[in-house]
This record gives structure tokens, C-alpha cells and sequence, in this order.
């Protein structure tokens, strides 16, 4: 198999998807005005499933023509990715807008896109890769953002996700400009030659490398690079930010954990006291921003900015155990952030949207399923143990630990104390505070959601096991 | 025959290019007028970044460089494109395209 062969079937996953993305857009302009979300949104569900099943079966390998790579870690970002749309696309079902009208057919249409975009980073094997898979996630995100067109928060959520997600990938370009001029290929495997053969580091590949963190932090939305990211989730409609906060997310760790341990592996000593600081910046910022908050999708917006700081911790370790711990962590942050949207969006009174942390008082008694969910995967969001957190959180402290890294983890383990006051509160307005009216009865759908991922919460421990080997597979095929 | 103006080294295309970087930046942080100005300034980082790629693949004698830009110069394209719709999608709600006005939510 040579480096300059096609091999296209290594991609097959993403050519179905993408074929399946253009038939669903036919299937959607033919339906009737404002009908065809529901069936748009339970084909492409089914098209995430087969494409799922296709990425467990594909083959390891390099394809067209090195750029791009199927190996183990690929894999296991590709599945939390279509995990993360399939959850999005259900909490877009039942969805409606203050208008009382439901999002259009292309929502689905575009959750795709965007997916299929995360399939690709997490397969790049080359900076043209990486740029192009990017671009086709962000892009769909941006519309998907201001697609209530007749809301004033919605339109404003996606301008400013746009200016300030154009300038990231703007820097991150420049970055791999400057990497290229040092390095002369952009393929991974000829940087990580070029990297061991120049003895004294460039300065231009230093820039350059400085450049690509700035873009792909921005993606990740870790301080200082979060500006936009309570705005843009707050305005958002609920399962569009559900979806940012989930697929997105993790195709962006997928670059990171790629192209730091791959082509920039060496450098390591380098990079590693950046991201630490990053890591260090997003936890502390997390936890105390999140404190005045009272809109729950602010709230849940600072969660995650302090979520992405504690897995970069295992980035940060520069370690296959560290590795290994991020994307444990990844899959326990999908469980729980799942869950937690899945509530919010079942949060509605009288057919309109209610966001604030006030408009919880009480759902223990008018509401105690969902209310014990909510509560669960706060418990979770802490770190209380035996829940799906607490294990993600004690294999990023460990990683961290063993690579000797003993200040960021007492700096983690300090911002998680002061972040279970928030995550807490919710739970102390849900049971201890005066009833208000009661929220309306959530779409079966909804009910689904957040239950499958609350027993997913409390029964992680069962699936620790192979999912601990799957991680360590991919870690390894990611340092191998 | 020796061309009557020595040839251009690489060392001025970057210089251009790291000035349109930082006009670019520039244009998107100190602008307090027009968000279509942010747009503009957005195609000068992508330009700039093109600009380089285009130098060092000359340079490097290596063609993945130009391909590199044709792709960019697609991207962009594409993005100027969703960024008109969604500045078009604002201003009809909003009434404005000022960069002062756009602070429905705080920060």
C-alpha cells in the first residue's frame, strides 16, 4: 500500500454520509412548507446510525494520497461525534420556537454537514485535512446558530460566533502557512521528519505552532480564547447549543490530541507549559465566572468552558495515559452535557421558552423525574462519585499526576470545589426553594433523552471497563 | 540573459503578508463603526495567509502549497457568503448593522 494510492474505502463512512446529507436535502425541499423536520430529522438519525456502524467496521489505514488516516483514535472521536448529533438531532424533534413554530428541515440537514466535517478533522492526516474538515463544521454552525431568523438573540448569537469563529480559522491558516514555509509538506508524517531533522526549533514554526493552538483553543472555547462562548449559547436555539457543545467539541480535541502528540510531538516540552496555562486559565475562570450566573444556558456555557480545561489536562500530561484520560473524560462530558440540555430544552411554560435559574424553584415536587435527572448530572458535573464525572476527573488527576504536573492538579481539584457551588445551587433551587408554576409536561422524546443519559450517568461504572481498553487503543494509535 | 530586475526573494512576500495580518486583526478589533468592515478585514487575514503559502511553495518548489490556496480561496468564499446572509438575517431584526448595537446579551 503506497503512500500515493486512493484507497477510497477508508473514507467510506464520510461518503455515505455525505451522499446521505445531499439525498435528505432533496427528500426536505420536496416535503410541504415547514413539515419536513420531523421526517428529515429521523432519516439523517438513521444515517448517523449506518454511518456509525461503517467507522466500527472500516479498516486502518492512509488514504488519498496520505492526507488522510483511519486508525483507532479516529474511530473512537468519529463515534462520540455521531453520538453527540444523534442526541442533538432527538432534542431538535420536539423543539419549538416562541412562535410556536418548529425548526426548519435544514437543521438536520446542516447537523449533518457539520458532523461529517468532525468525521473529517478527526481523520486528518495532513493540514489541508484538518483545514477543510474545520471549516465545513464551523461553517454549518454559524447558520445553524442564527436559524431563528425572527429572534433578535438568535441572529446576534450568530454574528458574533461568526466574526470571532472567522478570526480563529483565519489565525489557525496563517499558522499553517507559517508551519509550511518551516517545514516545506504539510502532511503530518513529513513535518514530524522535518521537526527531528532541524536541530535548533525555527522561530517561524514556533509562531506558527502558537498560531494553530490560538484557532483550535477558540474552537474549544478555553480561556482566554471563550469570549464568545456564554453569548453565542445563550442565544442559540436550545438544541443547537446542545449539539456546540457536544460534536464540536470533540472533533476539535481531536486535532488537538492529533496534531500536538503527531507532528508536533517532540516539541512537547514546548507546548506543554501552554496548555497547562490554558488548562489552569479554563478551570479557574470556569469555576468562578459561573457563580452570579442565572440563565442555565450562561451557566451550562461556563461549565463547559471549565469542562474542555480539565480534559486539556490530560493533554497537558503528554502522556498515552493522558490521552487515554481526555477521551474518557470526552465521553463522560458527552453523557452528562447530553442530559443536562435534554432538561433544558424540556423547560417551558405555556409553550415559551424559560431560561432562567429561578424558573427551576420547585420542579422536585411538580416534577421529580426529571427533576432527579437534572440533579444527577449535576452530581455528575461536580464529580461526585459513582457518577460518569468522578471517573473522567480522577484519570485526568491521575494522568496529570503521573507526568509530575502536581500544580495544575491542586489548581483542578481547588476549582472543582468551587464549582460544585454552582452546580449545586441548581439542585438547592430545584428542592429547597418555593414552588413556582409548574412547567409544562416535556415531549416524550425529551423524556427519552434525558433518561437514557441519566442511567448512562449512574451506570458508567458498568461500561468503565471496554471503554477504558477502547481509549487506550486509541491513545495508542495516536502515539504509535 | 540576466533579467533586468533582480528577482524577488522570499523575505518581502512575507513581510506584505504579516502586514496584512496584522491589518487584518487590526481592522477587526479597533473597528467601532461597520460589522461589513469586519468582513472585509476577515479576507485580508485569509489573503495573507494565502499570500504565504503561495511564497513558500515558490519557494520550496512543492505544489501542495497552490493547492492549499485554491481551497482557501473556496472556504472564503463560502464564508463571505453565510457571513453576508446572517449580517443580512441581523439587520432586519435589529435594524442596524453598527458594531456598538450588536449587545442584546452582555459581553
Amino acid at each position: 500500500m503506497s503512500a500515493t494510492s486512493v484507497n477510497w474505502t477508508l473514507a467510506l463512512p464520510e461518503i455515505a454520509l455525505a451522499l446521505a446529507g445531499l439525498v435528505i436535502l432533496v427528500f426536505g425541499v420536496l416535503q410541504r412548507e415547514g413539515k419536513g423536520i420531523v421526517s428529515c430529522t429521523m432519516l439523517t438519525v438513521a444515517a448517523f446510525i449506518g454511518c456509525a456502524a461503517l467507522v466500527v467496521v472500516s479498516p486502518d489505514g492512509v488514504a488519498y494520497a496520505g492526507t488522510f488516516v483511519n486508525d483507532g483514535f479516529a474511530r473512537f472521536m468519529k463515534i462520540l461525534a455521531l453520538l453527540g448529533g444523534v442526541v442533538a438531532l432527538v432534542l431538535t424533534l420536539s423543539y419549538r420556537t416562541n412562535d410556536r413554530v418548529p425548526l426548519p428541515f435544514e437543521t438536520a440537514v446542516l447537523i449533518l454537514f457539520s458532523t461529517l466535517g468532525a468525521l473529517i478533522m478527526a481523520s486528518s492526516a495532513n493540514l489541508m485535512t484538518l483545514f477543510v474538515g474545520l471549516e465545513l463544521s464551523s461553517l454549518s454552525i454559524y447558520i445553524l446558530c442564527a436559524l431563528e431568523r425572527d429572534d433578535v438573540t438568535s441572529s446576534e448569537a450568530g454574528l458574533k460566533y461568526f466574526v470571532l469563529g472567522s478570526l480563529a480559522s483565519g489565525l489557525l491558516l496563517y499558522g499553517m502557512s507559517l508551519v509550511y514555509g518551516y517545514a516545506g509538506t504539510m502532511a503530518y508524517t513529513g513535518l514530524i521528519a522535518a521537526i527531528q531533522q532541524a536541530g535548533a526549533l525555527p522561530s517561524g514554526l514556533m509562531v506558527g505552532l502558537v498560531f494553530i493552538m490560538v484557532g483550535l483553543s477558540f474552537k474549544l472555547s478555553v480561556v482566554p480564547f471563550h469570549m464568545w462562548t456564554p453569548d453565542v449559547y445563550q442565544g442559540a436555539p436550545t438544541p443547537i447549543t446542545a449539539y456546540m457543545a457536544g460534536a464540536p467539541k470533540f472533533a476539535a480535541f481531536a486535532l488537538f490530541l492529533r496534531v500536538m502528540s503527531g507532528p508536533f510531538g517532540t516539541m512537547a516540552p514546548r507546548w506543554q507549559i501552554l496548555i497547562e496555562a490554558l488548562s489552569i486559565l479554563s478551570m479557574v475562570y470556569g469555576a468562578f465566572a459561573a457563580i452570579p450566573q442565572t440563565n442555565i444556558k450562561r451557566l451550562m456555557a461556563y461549565s463547559s468552558i471549565g469542562h474542555m480545561g480539565y480534559a486539556l489536562m490530560g493533554l497537558a500530561a503528554a502522556s498515552t495515559n493522558g490521552v487515554r484520560a481526555t477521551l474518557v473524560y470526552l465521553a463522560a462530558y458527552l453523557v452528562m452535557n447530553a442530559g443536562v440540555f435534554a432538561v433544558i430544552t424540556a423547560m417551558r411554560r405555556k409553550g415559551r421558552e424559560v431560561t432562567s435559574l429561578s424558573d427551576l424553584a420547585g420542579l422536585g415536587r411538580t416534577d421529580p423525574g426529571l427533576a432527579a435527572a437534572l440533579a444527577i448530572f449535576m452530581f455528575s458535573m461536580v464529580g461526585a462519585p459513582p457518577l460518569a464525572g468522578f471517573f473522567g476527573k480522577l484519570m485526568v488527576f491521575a494522568a496529570a499526576w503521573q507526568s509530575g504536573l502536581y500544580v495544575l492538579v491542586v489548581i483542578g481539584a481547588v476549582s472543582s470545589v468551587v464549582g460544585a457551588y454552582y452546580y449545586l445551587r441548581v439542585v438547592k433551587v430545584m428542592y429547597f426553594d418555593a414552588a413556582s408554576e409548574a412547567l409544562d409536561r416535556p415531549a416524550r422524546s425529551l423524556l427519552f433523552v434525558s433518561g437514557s443519559m441519566g442511567l448512562a450517568t449512574v451506570f458508567f461504572i458498568l461500561a468503565l471497563g471496554p471503554l477504558m481498553a477502547m481509549a487506550r487503543q486509541a491513545a495508542l494509535a495516536l502515539g504509535g | 540573459m540576466t533579467p533586468a530586475i533582480a528577482p524577488v526573494g522570499l523575505g518581502p512576500y512575507l513581510v506584505v503578508s504579516a502586514a496584512l495580518l496584522v491589518l487584518g486583526v487590526l481592522g477587526i478589533f479597533l473597528n467601532r463603526k461597520n460589522i461589513i468592515i469586519i468582513l472585509m478585514s476577515m479576507e485580508l487575514i485569509l489573503l495573507a495567509a494565502n499570500l504565504n503559502f503561495v511564497a513558500f511553495s515558490s519557494a520550496h518548489a512543492d505544489l501542495s502549497g497552490q493547492v492549499m490556496v485554491l481551497f482557501v480561496l473556496t472556504i472564503a468564499a463560502a464564508e463571505a457568503a453565510i457571513g453576508l446572509a446572517i449580517v443580512t438575517v441581523y439587520f432586519r431584526n435589529r435594524g442596524s448593522i453598527q458594531v456598538e448595537d450588536v449587545t442584546m446579551m452582555k459581553g
